[in-house]
């Protein structure tokens, strides 16, 4: 077994190289199905973190983004909606980078018109509901809104790596 | 229906041998590290496959650092190669290594960075490469200055290359920090001291080498890079 390099923080610089590029379309905008995503990414006080980068698969259709935050704590992605599979309701994969942040934070998106899916979901309806929440998107303006808190109140549930 | 649980666990540093989220000595993870615990995924579920980035419009020309605008920039020219491997020591083909860096005077083609060091011209700070078949990858650049930074009173982060390599699996996704040997300020560094195994942090020092050291022209540095999960015991 070789042993794995540790991880460190992307720090706040990281845009000179994992965002030379607009990458934040998994799918093509304004293609049949793109689902534009936006939310906010928030510290433990609230407060926006303006240097994290939000990455997002969807293992369903093999679509692959990112965006890194501006001012205010804002991403984009664009998505097709991504499609159930083997037992699991549809979600995207997510990964957040920051500074502050010595390793990535893994959580997953869910989608709010899938009631159904995401009650027999494994991973969803083995949390507690307050955790639940915050891996569901909200609707908003045609789009989802999914909002990414690090620490606190409210924090977005996260998985162990 | 679904009476199961999953299971929570608290962050672990896998022995000293990974960061926790939470270092206070780097002050920037007190307010970003998580504070609830981990929901452990079974593995079944867990993303084991990940993204390929096998194709797209990756360019000889996106490894060398030292000729991406009209001059050449200043400082020590330097070679970076090595591998990337899995935990299995097997090496990872065809997967995409993104670098970025200071100029050799410590300073970040950033905004945000308000450093007064000068800004080179010739000097973006920016490559990518794909590994080759067995798992090669190779730089050109110049070796990065170290830099101020207000974690704590006169902090200085050694000199070092950022790096973002991809993997098999979306879980293999690694960001990290390849330091150079030697380097006085290592051991003051809150970020590579949040590795507290001495040999996991040396994992993160790369190598002089005299085989990819050019005459007349470069120094040479090695660094290895492994993808997967630290194993909780070894």
């Amino acid at each position: 077994m070789a042993h794995p390099t540790p991880s460190q923080t992307v720090g706040p610089f990281f845009s000179i190289g994992m965002c030379t590029r607009p990458q934040h379309e998994l799918v093509p905008a304004g293609g049949d199905g793109a689902v534009a995503i936006s939310g906010r990414v928030t510290d433990g006080d609230g407060e926006p973190v303006p240097d994290a980068v939000v990455e997002a698969w969807d293992r369903s259709g093999g679509g692959w983004g990112r965006c890194g935050t501006d001012a205010e704590g804002a991403y984009l992605l664009v998505s097709a909606r991504p499609a159930p599979a083997a037992g699991e309701a549809p979600h995207l994969a997510i990964l957040v980078f920051a500074r502050g942040l010595l390793k990535p934070l893994m959580t997953r998106m869910y989608l709010p018109d899938e009631a159904e899916a995401n009650a027999a979901d494994p991973v969803l309806s083995a949390l507690e509901p307050d955790e639940r929440a915050t891996l569901v998107a909200r609707p908003a303006d045609g789009g989802l809104t999914f909002d990414i808190r690090l620490q606190g109140g409210g924090q977005t549930t996260f998985f162990a790596l | 229906m679904n009476a199961h649980r999953l299971v929570r666990v608290e962050d672990s540093d896998r022995g000293g041998r990974e960061p926790l989220y939470l270092h206070p000595d780097y002050r920037s993870s007190v307010k970003r590290a998580p504070t609830a615990p981990l929901v452990l995924l079974p593995e079944a579920l867990a993303d084991r496959t990940g993204p390929a980035f096998g194709d797209g419009d990756v360019t000889a020309a996106d490894a060398d650092l030292t000729t991406q605008q009209d001059g050449e920039p200043l400082g020590e020219r330097i070679v970076v190669s090595g591998r990337v491997l899995g935990s299995d020591g097997r090496p990872v083909p065809g997967t995409l290594i993104e670098i970025w860096q200071a100029n050799a005077a410590g300073r970040y083609r950033h905004a945000n960075d308000r450093h007064p060091a000068p800004l080179d011209p010739n000097f973006t700070g920016a490559g990518r490469c794909l590994t080759d078949s067995e798992g090669r990858y190779r730089f050109v650049s110049v070796k990065p200055g170290a830099y101020p930074w207000r974690n704590h009173p006169n902090a200085w982060r050694p000199a070092h290359i950022h790096l973002s390599v991809f993997g098999r699996a979306f879980t293999d996704r690694l960001v990290t920090q390849m330091y150079f040997p030697g380097d006085p300020l290592f051991e003051f560094d809150p970020i590579s001291q949040s590795v507290r195994d001495p040999a996991a942090r040396r994992r993160m020092v790369s190598a002089f080498d005299w085989e990819t050291t050019t005459p007349e022209w470069a120094l040479g540095y090695t660094f290895d890079i492994v993808l997967g999960t630290t194993p909780m015991e070894d």
